[in-house]
Parts: C-alpha cells; sequence; structure tokens
C-alpha cells in the first residue's frame, strides 16, 4: 500500500462506533445512580445488587446457563459426528449440506411457532427445559458442523496413513492424531453453540413454561410490561460481558493451534482457505 | 474396512438428521399442514377439510401495507449495511495489515453479545431524552418526543444488529480480490469511479450477493426490533405472527403468513441461485 487510505480508515472508524457506542452507553449507565437512561448523574452498582437479590433473575439464569451448556454438549456431539461424515464425497452428500443449512436460513420466528405447534398439539412435549433444548441443539447444530467441518477438511490425510502404516488402529489413530488437531474447532464449535443458545429470545419465547424461563426471555417480558429499566440494563450489560468473554475466550481457541487457517472461514463457513 | 463410504457418512449423520428430521422438518410440515386449517381445527392429526381460506386473509389488501413495510425496511436495511460495510470490509482486508483478526474479532463481539440488549441500548438513546436527540437538539435538528415509534428508529435498529452479517462475507471477498486488477485499470485510463464499478464491485460481488442475503432474511423475519423501537404503525410481517400465535390466537392464518415467508425466503435463495456460494 503505498498511499495511506486516510478517508477510508475514517469511514471505518466511525462504523467501529456505530457498532460500540450503544453498547458502551449501555454498559456506562448500567452505574448509574439515578433511573435514568440518558444522563449520567453518579457512578453506583446499585442496579447490580438489586439484580443479585431479585429470586426471578438468579432462576432464569441458572436454567438459561444449564441449558446452554446442555445445548452445546449436545450439538457439539452431534455436529462433530456429522462434519466427519460430510469429509468426503459421498452419493446424498448435497441433500444432506441442504438439510444442515436450513436452520441457517429458517426465519426464527417461523421456527418457533412451528416449534410451539409440534410440542403442543403433535408431540405432546411441555413446554419448558425439554423443548427449548429440542429448539437450541436444532439450531446450533449447523454451526458445530461449519466450524468444524472447515477444520476436518484441513486435517492432512497423510498424517492419519502414517499413523495407520505405523501400525496405530483407526480408533488409536483418530484419538491420537485426527482429535487433537480438530480438538481447537470442537471447542470454538461449542462457545458459539453456547452463545447461541444463551442468547437466544425469539425462539425461545414461544417455548419457555410457566416457572422455566430463560434470562432474555425474562428480560424481554420485563420489557414488554414496564420499559427498560436500570435493572434490565444492568442485566443486559452483564448478559453482553458473558458473552463477549466466551467469543474471546473462543477465538483464541481457535487461533491458538490453526494459526494458517484464514479467519474469517471459522465464523462465515465454508470458506476455503486463499 | 470394507464398509462402504456412504454408509459410515449415513452413520456419523444418523443423529444429526435424526434431531433436524423431528424438530426442524416435521414442525416446520405441520406449519403447512395448519395453514391449511380452519381457525377451530388448528389441531394435528385432525381430519381437515383442507381450505384455502387462512391465505385468502394473509393476501387481504388489508395486510398488503404490512408486508410491503417488510420488503421496505429488509431493502433499506441491506442497502445500508451494504453502504457501512463495505468501506470496513474493504479496510479490514486491504490495510489492517497484522490487524486483521483483531479486527474482525471486534466487528463480530457486538453481533455476538445479547441481541435484547443491542435494541434495550437504542432505546435509550432514541428517547426523548436520549442522547441522539439531545446531541441533533444542540444543533437544531431534534425532534419532539424523540424518534422512538418511527420508521428509521427500526431501519437504524435493524441495520445496527445484522450489520456484521454483511461485513464478514465481504471481508472475505475483499481479501480475495486480487488487488492488481486496480493498477491494471488505472494504468488503462480509468478514473477512480470507473474502476470501482467497472472493477472492484464485479470482482467482490459473490460477497455482496450472500452478505445481502445474510442481511435481508431476518431483517426481514425480524419482529423484535420493530416491536421495541417502533409501533402499531411499523409493525411487521414477523410481529403479525407473532401476534396470530400469541394474543390473537388464530394459529391458521398466522401459519399460512410463516408459509408465505419461507416462500420468500426461498424465492431470495432461488434467486440467488449457485453465485456466492463459495462465499457464504
Amino acid at each position: 500500500m503505498n498511499r495511506r487510505p486516510w478517508a477510508l480508515g475514517a469511514v471505518a472508524a466511525l462504523v467501529f462506533l456505530f457498532l460500540y457506542a450503544p453498547i458502551g452507553w449501555l454498559a456506562l449507565v448500567s452505574f448509574n445512580d439515578s433511573r435514568s437512561l440518558s444522563r449520567l448523574t453518579g457512578l453506583s452498582v446499585r442496579w447490580y445488587a438489586a439484580l443479585f437479590r431479585d429470586a426471578r433473575v438468579l432462576d432464569a439464569l441458572g436454567l438459561s446457563l444449564r441449558l446452554a451448556a446442555t445445548s452445546a454438549v449436545v450439538a457439539t456431539a452431534v455436529g462433530t459426528l456429522a462434519a466427519f461424515g460430510l469429509r468426503r464425497a459421498f452419493p446424498g452428500r448435497g441433500v444432506w449440506t441442504v438439510l444442515l443449512s436450513l436452520p441457517l436460513v429458517v426465519p426464527e420466528v417461523v421456527l418457533g411457532v412451528a416449534l410451539l405447534g409440534f410440542c403442543v398439539k403433535l408431540a405432546g412435549i411441555p413446554l419448558g427445559f425439554g423443548a427449548l433444548l429440542a429448539a437450541h441443539v436444532a439450531f446450533s447444530l449447523s454451526f458445530v458442523v461449519v466450524v468444524v467441518r472447515s477444520r476436518v477438511a484441513g486435517v492432512d490425510h497423510r498424517l492419519e496413513e502414517a499413523a495407520a502404516d505405523l501400525g496405530a488402529s483407526p480408533l488409536v489413530a483418530f484419538r491420537t492424531v485426527t482429535l487433537p488437531l480438530v480438538a481447537p474447532a470442537v471447542a470454538a464449535g461449542a462457545a458459539f453453540a453456547f452463545l447461541l443458545s444463551f442468547d437466544d429470545v425469539v425462539t425461545s419465547s414461544y417455548l419457555t413454561g410457566v416457572g422455566s424461563t430463560t434470562l432474555p426471555v425474562f428480560v424481554y417480558a420485563q420489557a414488554g410490561r414496564r420499559g427498560v429499566s436500570p435493572e434490565i440494563v444492568a442485566l443486559s450489560t452483564v448478559m453482553v460481558a458473558v458473552s463477549a468473554a466466551l467469543l474471546i475466550a473462543g477465538v483464541l481457541v481457535v487461533a491458538w493451534r490453526a494459526r494458517r487457517a484464514s479467519p474469517a472461514s471459522t465464523f462465515v463457513g465454508g470458506g476455503r482457505d486463499q | 474396512m470394507a464398509r462402504p463410504r456412504w454408509l459410515v457418512a449415513t452413520g456419523l449423520l444418523a443423529p444429526t438428521g435424526a434431531w433436524l428430521g423431528l424438530f426442524l422438518v416435521a414442525p416446520l410440515a405441520l406449519v403447512v399442514q395448519f395453514s391449511f386449517a380452519t381457525r377451530d381445527t388448528g389441531v394435528a392429526r385432525a381430519v381437515l377439510p383442507w381450505t384455502l381460506r387462512a391465505y385468502a386473509t394473509a393476501l387481504d389488501p388489508a395486510f398488503l401495507p404490512i408486508f410491503g413495510r417488510t420488503l421496505a425496511y429488509a431493502g433499506v436495511t441491506t442497502a445500508l449495511c451494504l453502504l457501512l460495510g463495505f468501506p470496513l470490509a474493504w479496510f479490514i482486508a486491504r490495510h489492517a495489515g497484522r490487524h486483521r483478526t483483531a479486527l474482525l474479532v471486534a466487528v463480530l463481539v457486538p453481533f455476538w453479545s445479547s441481541y435484547l440488549a443491542r435494541i434495550y441500548a437504542w432505546k435509550a438513546l432514541l428517547d426523548g431524552e436520549g442522547l441522539v436527540n439531545r446531541l441533533l437538539g444542540a444543533v437544531g435538528l431534534g425532534r419532539d418526543g424523540g424518534f422512538l415509534l418511527t420508521h428509521g428508529a427500526v431501519v437504524v435498529g435493524l441495520t445496527y444488529g445484522f450489520l456484521p452479517f454483511m461485513v464478514l462475507p465481504l471481508y472475505v471477498a475483499c481479501a480475495r480480490f486480487d488487488h492488481r486488477l486496480v493498477e491494471a485499470s488505472y494504468d488503462l485510463g480509468h478514473a477512480r469511479a470507473s474502476t470501482f464499478f467497472r472493477v472492484v464491485l464485479p470482482g467482490v460481488f459473490p460477497g455482496v450477493l450472500a452478505g445481502s442475503l445474510l442481511v435481508f432474511v431476518p431483517s426481514a423475519g425480524d419482529f423484535v426490533t420493530p416491536k421495541l423501537l417502533g409501533g402499531v404503525e411499523q409493525s411487521t410481517f414477523g410481529s403479525v405472527i407473532d401476534d396470530q400465535f400469541r394474543g390473537g390466537n388464530n394459529w391458521p392464518l398466522g401459519s399460512a403468513m410463516a408459509v408465505l415467508l419461507l416462500v420468500l425466503v426461498v424465492v431470495v435463495l432461488v434467486a440467488r441461485g449457485r453465485r456466492g456460494e463459495d462465499v457464504l
């Protein structure tokens, strides 16, 4: 680059400002000592203190964490198997690819009402944890497959063949050669699945049961009833912080061993290295 | 090791197939069935007198403005994301050097953080007392009561929510684009504008297409942003579907609308064809 693109850099900086200013303002206001969301009057952690005394918040948080962890484990296990299944061409692979792209393109509201109808009127699944788990695994699976698959494609066949030549059984070769190479992507897939579940509001809002509400659905219901309160803002800030920490951890894990892979291919999916 | 490859692959894919078949395909099929039911018989396995009544209602001229508004929101949002996302993607891909990964992660952090929190942030900012109104008021552009309950608020919220969907595929396309083509174009006497429209844009077009799709589809289906930042005048197709399944309790109508929304998505996907697929 011989010309310094000042104008372009300035535009990029403005776009970053657009991306971060609202979240930054939210975090700032959550430490405000008055109820106002527009004017800062002083620092205080009273809204955070109020959160930790609110049993409904703690219940919802507990359910969200259990749900996100369970959903991440199931989606990662099932999705990793699928990523290996799609490794080599075979008749019918196209059909599987289409099936796996469905959750990425079906609008969430459609998925939500469809699962509501399915659980209530056909399968007799009670709304609550089970129904939420079914939904969350369904929409996280594809992300896990996309992330793991791009890594599986990068595994050098010759390493596995060398293991076999040295007398390793297929299972031993998989455990000692293939799995360590793919592990970072599996961990990243699990982190993303956790985040998707932890943050979901639209689909979940149809499937929560009485007394079993997830944190985002609780927040949505509260704000719908009484507008955005400082407690809700503090809670939102906590959710942003949790998600950001997890995302950065996930990225670091991927970057740890997969330095050579293009970073975007991990997130955009299917992207081949340049 | 004589097992045929497709058998092994199918075995590995079986759990995925079972889960998605049961909790995605079957529910979607049920929605299609509901959409042909009458209001009282929105019950699975009931012997239905098939009817198109729900579709007739859904396509009633009364809903037409809502349909149009939804498409307009999604279209304007896509255009705005393209306008904001392209310079950013180009900058990261061509000028960020070793900071590329860090900047890409910086684009992703807001995207992966709480969706509701981001909408609430805008709710606080766009309020009559909010920062935006006070800043604009200082230069005489304020608005009584703030900017909530306006089309602008909804479009800003949607753009904010889905911008990273645009930046990522655009980034991939920009990073792959061979920059020597630009120099060749200059050498051949093209001006900057004509270089941009005749060389750069066609070169990164798959990314533009993929990004537009990733933004258009979720913004056409979203109802949380219009509900929280807009009002009755800003209701969208998504929010009407939501109403039918919650308060309105007209499942066949809601299902018919859900099917129409799915058809819209499929039409957009098919119109895209196979171009841009390698970036998505």
